[in-house]
């Protein structure tokens, strides 16, 4: 349980500190005009409550994969584990979520400068590296079948399908908010101040999304 | 881009009041409609526990008189029973329907920050009570498994409800935890980016602040028991063994090989040890407000309040193996977690301190929300310390399978948090419905259920030290047991029934202030709370009319010398009443 245990402790230590920044030293009993900002949150802008709802978010999703991953580290020690060989397909889907996560981040700096022109072409390259990567996942599932490496082979199969997966569908919610952001690029509806946020967002996740599968990546590899 | 927080910048916002009845009261997006929903679903859902534990306690106090009880029910009506009490009516009556009520009044907020999410967490907080009623009816029936659905046997032959039931059970948790986490996105967003101006964190009435942080204990805790959730489900229906070891099952071989039964022992408990303060925190805080508003006393020691319930939260992750001291895990383990156990007693104990000193020379009002806060200190300081017992590995070990724990767990995380959302109904009933409700039978419902469980559980305690043991549906080879044990278990009994019966006065009392109970004041408690100052009374959609308010002082200023009233709303400024408990705290 050491890997979840320390990924608490840095999400609790980073809400922690923040807290302690707020509550420490006041006097909480003495009646004053506080300052402006006192009842701002840690992003202060009103437009970043997003932010604070998807960072929350982000800190349950590692909360699950840490999870996991205490549980495949314990059960890895067991005596019928047996090292599964990761097909050579990951390095291909890895590459492109990397290049579909960079082309994200220079969506987004375009939305941010206003060049509007080069939304549409970044949502769609993005969308297809990202599809592209869960389809490639698919195929490798299907190599290992062919090849004899089911589900319930081994442990260490159960656990790559199970990461996988849980990893695919969390890209799948992404590429939900993806398409409804490129859906009103596309048609050309939606606000520009409302399509740069959802752009920013999907960004954000998108990178979390890559950390979270070269850790769990490495982990296969190096297990 | 200049910074504008969340509550300056609520004129430029269009407040759109839903105008038909489906909107209004159905598809609601209105924190307090969504808050009364879970509320009703959860008790609703309490209730069908509350006849499970019923006909619990009548096999065991009469054994075999009862000829619908057979073995294989009596597990389904402990595993649902235990299930549905810890989850689908404590943590969603806590979060989803107090979290909600409060959190947004309480900060001076006009609603959550994403309604529509909000909404979305009860439907399918719903959905997931369907599901979970559904397994009633399933041929074989719920599962039987326990609350803590210990592998192998919540999947293996011999155990009630091993085919639907608990596909059913661990999918209706699943689709929980979904709308547990909508629903606590909004409520830490919403304590973070929407108060009013002037409410500082350390302004905050402790309510808010033992939600807050039970919410961020949920999160990060029950992705343990979705994980733990799906991998069960792959070993029962796909046949791996993530926790299922190579056993041979009534003569056949299942197909399982090498699983850890321990592993999913390991993520249950660091998802349930959190469970508990998921419950206990809020009923902490709710607890501190009634303490405080009804002896017309500041709290005592606000900030350590507000640090111990942060200690107590972060300090509730590192104590799960205490769970699991017979379970055959090293005994290192054991040693850790007893530590850690008892110095979680430290802030839990600074809180029982500072509410009893509360207390000391107020001004106190035994109102029925009062009684039951009081109350709430008894069971809590009962239940806490026979916890200290149980924390320890060599007290635990033989008393572990006892009703000892049985006792424990129902005083501190039964009784007392129940005792609790009574008193909060109580407490805030006038400002959700308007209404006044009858006093009297308020006192007797408190005074019967109140002395009722300690007739059901202190002699539970007696029961555990002679060594009868848990879990049984009854009492086989036994006969180290003294015939006064059953004697014993059927006086228990008797009492449940009579605690379980006299809930009908709450009841009774609720719906007759509905129909003819007497208009309230729009602040009966001269409380300082922001919920108690609205403009509407109760408060209607968007909570504050025109004009959000604006807060000038802590939520406990009563008594300030030098005041006409006992008490100063939290949006008084310092021009009109004195600054606070200590005069302008110049010192």
């Amino acid at each position: 349980m050491e890997i979840g245990l320390i990924t608490l402790a840095i999400i609790l230590a980073t809400l922690l500190g923040w807290l302690l920044k707020q509550t420490f030293n006041t006097q909480p009993w003495v009646a004053e005009q506080v300052s402006d900002t006192a009842h701002h949150g840690p992003f202060g802008d009103s437009s970043n409550t997003k932010l604070i709802g998807l960072t929350t978010l982000l800190a349950v999703v590692t909360s699950f994969f840490a999870l996991i991953l205490s549980a495949y580290a314990l059960r890895m020690e067991l005596g019928d584990w047996v090292p599964m060989t990761e097909p050579q397909l990951l390095w291909m889907n890895t590459l492109m979520l990397i290049v579909a996560s960079g082309v994200f981040q220079w969506t987004r700096n375009a939305a941010a400068n206003g060049q509007q022109g080069r939304l549409q072409p970044g949502l769609l390259i993005t969308g297809v590296l990202t599809l592209g990567f869960v389809l490639g996942q698919y195929i490798a599932w299907q190599q290992l079948q062919s090849s004899g490496q089911f589900i319930t082979s081994n442990p260490s199969n159960a656990f790559f399908y199970f990461l996988t997966g849980a990893h695919a569908v969390h890209i799948l919610g992404g590429l939900y908010v993806w398409a409804r952001a490129t859906i009103k690029v596309v048609l050309g509806t939606g606000e520009a101040v409302t399509i740069r946020r959802s752009i920013e967002l999907c960004t954000i996740y998108w990178h979390f999304l890559l950390v979270v599968w070269l850790v769990l990546f490495g982990l296969l590899l190096s297990t | 881009m200049s910074y504008v927080a969340y509550a300056d910048r609520d004129h430029e916002q269009e407040h759109h009041d839903p105008d038909t009845f489906i909107t209004k009261y159905i598809w609601s997006q209105d924190h307090k409609v969504i808050a009364i929903q879970y509320g009703l679903t959860a008790i609703f859902v309490g209730l069908i526990a509350l006849g499970l534990s019923a006909m619990m306690r009548l096999q065991l106090g009469f054994p075999d008189d009862f000829a619908m009880i057979n073995p294989e029910n009596y597990y389904q009506f402990i595993t649902m029973h235990g299930m549905i009490m810890v989850i689908y009516l404590l943590t969603a009556l806590f979060l989803g329907g107090f979290g909600n009520y409060l959190i947004p009044l309480m900060c001076g907020s006009r609603d959550m920050v994403f309604p529509f999410m909000n909404m979305l967490s009860y439907w399918v907080y719903l959905l997931s009570v369907i599901i979970l009623l559904i397994s009633f009816f399933v041929p074989g029936g719920s599962t039987g498994a326990g609350w803590t659905l210990y592998p192998p046997q919540s999947i293996s032959p011999g155990t009630p409800g091993i085919d639907l039931g608990i596909l059913l059970m661990l999918a209706s948790l699943a689709v929980f935890i979904v709308a547990f986490t909508m629903g606590g996105l909004n409520y830490v967003t919403t304590v973070l980016q929407a108060r009013c101006k002037g409410m500082t964190l350390m302004r905050m009435p402790l309510s808010v602040w033992g939600i807050f942080i039970a919410t961020i204990l949920g999160l990060l805790a029950f992705p343990a028991l979705l994980v733990s959730a799906i991998m069960m489900l792959f070993d029962k229906t796909l046949m791996t063994s993530f926790f299922m070891p190579a056993v041979s099952s009534m003569g056949a071989d299942p197909g399982y090989s090498g699983g850890s039964p321990i592993l999913f022992q390991h993520l249950f408990w660091f998802f349930g040890h959190p469970e508990v303060y998921i419950v206990a925190l809020p009923a902490f805080g709710i607890v501190s407000d009634l303490l405080s508003t009804h002896a017309r006393k500041n709290i005592f020691g606000y900030r350590m309040m507000v640090w111990a319930i942060i200690a107590i939260g972060g300090l509730s992750f590192i104590v799960w193996a205490h769970h699991m001291y017979v379970s055959g895990m090293n005994p290192y383990f054991g040693f850790f977690f007893a530590t850690t156990t008892l110095i979680i007693a430290v802030p839990t104990a600074i809180k029982v301190y500072n509410w009893v000193l509360t207390l000391w020379e107020g001004n106190i009002h035994l109102r029925v929300p009062m009684l039951f806060s009081i109350g709430f200190i008894f069971t809590f300081i009962h239940g806490g310390l026979t916890g200290l017992f149980l924390g320890n590995v060599t007290i635990d070990l033989p008393l572990s399978d006892t009703y000892f724990v049985v006792a424990h767990f129902h005083m501190v995380m039964g009784v007392s948090p129940v005792l609790v959302v009574f008193g909060a109904i109580y407490h805030w009933w006038p400002k959700i419905t308007g209404k006044m409700y009858n006093e009297t039978l308020g006192k007797w419902h408190f005074w019967m259920t109140f002395l009722g469980t300690y007739a059901i559980y202190l002699p539970m305690h007696y029961l555990g030290f002679a060594g009868v043991p848990r879990r049984y549906f009854a009492m086989g080879n036994t006969d180290f047991l003294p015939a006064s044990a059953q004697d014993l278990n059927a006086a228990i009994t008797i009492s449940a029934l009579f605690v379980a019966a006299t809930q009908i006065l709450f009841f009774i009392n609720m719906i007759w202030s509905l129909k003819s109970g007497p208009k309230s004041d729009p602040n009966p408690w001269d409380a300082t709370t922001l919920e108690w100052q609205t403009p509407d009374h109760p408060p209607k959609h968007g909570n504050w009319g025109h004009e959000l308010p604006e807060v000038h002082r802590w939520a406990y200023d009563y008594s300030v010398p030098g005041y006409e009233d006992d008490f100063i709303p939290q949006n008084v400024g310092s021009e009109k009443a004195p600054a606070g408990r200590d005069h302008g705290g110049e010192h």
